[in-house]
């Protein structure tokens, strides 16, 4: 067959993939420029990789968003895959910019910082797109592999160390289910490929589908760190790097979520009545567990692991809900979450006293008399997490608790509303030690400006939310439906030709 | 008749020598074990007609792996009693849920069957013996085309993996004389050599 497909390999069909291909080829390059100058060179890397994140989603943004499969259908982009790159790349940004500062007080200000991040970065831009079992597992591997690195990049530091340690194992141990239950898949389908599996599982079934269904969706659970696949991210937070935590809390599980939507919704979509129970059950035990293991929390890099855990949760009811309405809540609830996250973990990293990071919640106490602005946006932002309106998390948890009671899912919208409640006592205490107890000594004062710019973006995206959510909830609509017109036309060129084989 | 013979030996071998690596007491005659082991397994993927992952295990896993392995048994000053203390506490826990999947493993594979359409849906139908190409052939020909995508993502990887083992285990130590060679090759005669008039009978 592939002497046909050989002389038909088309340079133009690579569109699509501009993006990741610009990146990685920039990763490369950076790369080299680190070695031939040292670790000295570490801000102009920073500052390379974020322009580079910032003209690949210049180029994602001029590219075509409709739905096209290239590379022997490894590969597809539309308009879910598109909006979702832009959060990521979003959020990558972000995430350098804050880090920037910290790396030389942290004495971690080594180049390969930033270019793991950019390499992680498009192994998430890639789990976002796969449309193959074979191109999801090495999006993830490239992902996570990154993303373990950086966990233990403070490698003198004990904490550092285990949690990448541990990140690893775990890691490798979710990694190798989710391969067990591709594998279970693919021994029932004789096939890898999204729309060929979609097509295969809608006709019939089998006992060995469903356990491989229910591996692959553990494995994927692990990445989104959903309960009981969790144990993992309290740890990991505490002990990596307070920069390297704010990356893990911000972006990779906007990836692994939309790896998963996608999984749910087109090669999964006909076993529907198999998976809801398992979302059901994920999404709600993440919210009760986020929401009541936080309340004993005392370091706020755990609250902030809770937190997320709890977060994830809310998302997954999107999930369940299904239907364009309820993956549109998702995608509005991940891009608020993200910008808040980015906020949040920017004031954390501001949490210095002497030239060490502090971390416990005690030691924001009075933070309101020494520094005034960082705790007036702290607040706001703690407000938005715990969904107070007229902030932007009240939006996300509203339009995701709209979506699960238009479904009927009440047992979920309510225990989620509960929860909510639950959660912002922990939101709240952060407040209250601010603004109220005794005040600690000062942190230290100085601030980059890339991190002022993120803070500040941050907050002002919290309040003027409400001013017009429409550009955001119209994108995400957009996004989410296509996800679901994409499923008629199953059979596009590539596969067509896949079949004919 | 022979296949059958050989299947039994690779076979038994495997499974004695699997058990050998994790009961032996000295590590290196584990790794030795294991290196038994890869090779027996190879021997079975043979008996398949999967040449090309045969020698690939040999070559990478005996070649590669479990030398690195050998090397770092025999380098590195780990007491492996001390590692094996308390891990009997954890065999209740690992024999539940082991126990647990292999009572899936074995519903799934009683139950087991093959969507009708599984045959079709194979991206690389089966050529050996259409066209006589050997499978490692048929694996040349797809992994630099239809595969080229996953190919060069995990070129990434590797790069990626290559990174993290540098930036986690590489120090500068400072105070560590090296040998430069471009400063040898830079050195002029005038650097290090100085004529000194000496008139007779003063010294230098």
């Amino acid at each position: 067959m592939n002497n046909e497909a050989m002389t038909s390999f088309d340079f133009s069909s690579l569109g699509a993939i501009l993006p990741e291909l610009f990146l990685a080829v920039a990763g490369l390059v950076l790369l080299v420029a680190g070695v031939l100058r040292g670790d000295k060179s570490t801000n102009f890397i920073g500052g390379a990789v974020i322009w580079c994140l910032g003209i690949a989603a210049f180029i994602l943004i001029g590219l075509e968003w409709d739905r096209v499969s290239i590379l022997n259908g490894m590969f597809v982009m539309d308009p879910f895959a598109g909006f979702m790159k832009v959060l990521v790349i979003g959020g990558l940004i972000a995430s350098v910019a804050l880090s920037m500062q910290y790396l030389h007080q942290d004495y971690i200000a080594r180049f390969e910082y930033p270019i793991l991040v950019l390499f992680s970065g498009i192994g998430m831009m890639l789990m976002i797109s796969a449309h193959d079992m074979l191109a999801l597992y090495v999006g993830l591997e490239l992902q996570s592999l990154a993303l373990y690195v950086l966990a233990s990049i403070r490698r003198d530091h004990i904490k550092s160390a285990e949690s990448g340690m541990k990140y690893f194992v775990l890691g490798a141990i979710s990694s190798g289910i989710l391969l067990f239950g591709i594998s279970l898949l693919y021994g029932y389908a004789g096939t890898t490929n999204f729309a060929i599996l979609g097509d295969t599982l809608s006709h019939n079934m089998s006992l060995g589908v469903i356990i491989g269904l229910v591996f692959v969706l553990a494995g994927v659970a692990f990445k989104i760190s959903a309960v009981p696949f969790h144990m993992w991210t309290p740890d990991v937070y505490e002990g990596a790097p307070a920069s390297v935590t704010a990356l893990f809390a911000i972006v990779p599980k906007v990836a692994a979520m939309a790896l998963l939507i996608r999984l749910l919704f087109e090669p999964f979509a006909a076993l529907q009545s198999e998976w809801f129970q398992i979302i059901w059950f994920i999404a709600l035990a993440s919210m009760v567990l986020g929401a009541f293991a936080g309340l004993a929390q005392n370091n706020i890099k755990r609250l902030m692991a809770y937190s997320s855990i709890g977060n994830m949760g809310y998302a997954l009811i999107g999930v369940a809900a299904s239907g364009a309405m309820g993956i549109t809540a998702v995608i509005v609830y991940l891009a608020i979450y993200m910008a808040m996250t980015a906020g949040v973990f920017g004031v954390i990293l501001c949490m210095r006293r002497d030239g060490n990071a502090v971390e416990n919640i005690d030691d924001l106490a009075g933070l309101s008399k020494n520094a005034p602005k960082l705790a007036y946006i702290l607040a706001i932002l703690m407000f938005s997490m715990a969904g107070i309106p007229p902030l932007a998390g009240f939006f996300g948890k509203f339009l995701i608790f709209q979506s699960a009671v238009e479904s009927g899912l009440y047992t979920l919208a309510i225990l989620g509303i509960i929860s909510s409640v639950v959660a912002a006592y922990y939101y709240l205490r952060i407040i209250k030690v601010m603004f109220f107890d005794e005040p600690a000594d000062k942190f230290d004062a100085e601030i980059s400006l890339s991190r002022k710019l993120v803070i500040g973006l941050s907050v002002i995206g919290v309040i003027f939310f409400i001013v017009n959510p429409s550009p955001l909830i119209d994108q995400s609509r957009i996004a989410a439906s296509s996800l679901f017109s994409g499923l008629d036309d199953v059979a596009t060129p590539d596969t067509a030709e896949n079949n004919t084989q | 008749m022979l296949t059958g013979l050989a299947f039994y030996l690779f076979a038994a071998v495997v499974l004695v020598s699997a058990i050998a690596v994790i009961t032996a007491r000295n590590p290196v005659h584990s790794v030795l074990f294991l290196i038994l082991t890869f090779f027996n397994a190879a021997g079975l993927f043979i008996l398949l007609g999967a040449e090309f992952i045969a020698m690939i295990l040999v070559i990478v896993y005996v070649g590669a792996v479990a030398v690195l392995f050998l090397f770092v048994v025999m380098m590195l000053d780990i007491s492996f009693s001390d590692l094996r203390k308390g891990a009997m506490q954890y065999v209740p826990m690992g024999l539940i849920i082991g126990g647990i999947l292999l009572a899936e493993l074995i519903a799934v594979f009683s139950a087991w069957k093959f969507a009708p359409n599984a045959a079709d849906n194979i991206a690389v139908p089966f050529v050996q013996s259409a066209e006589g190409i050997t499978n490692t052939e048929a694996i040349g020909r797809v992994l630099y085309t239809d595969y080229v995508f996953a190919f060069q993502v995990s070129g990434l990887i590797l790069l990626v993996a290559m990174i993290g083992a540098i930036v986690l285990t590489h120090r500068t130590r400072p105070g560590v004389r090296k040998q430069k060679v471009a400063d040898q090759q830079a050195r002029k005669k005038s650097d290090v050599l100085e004529i000194k008039k000496v008139t007779s009978g003063t010294g230098v």
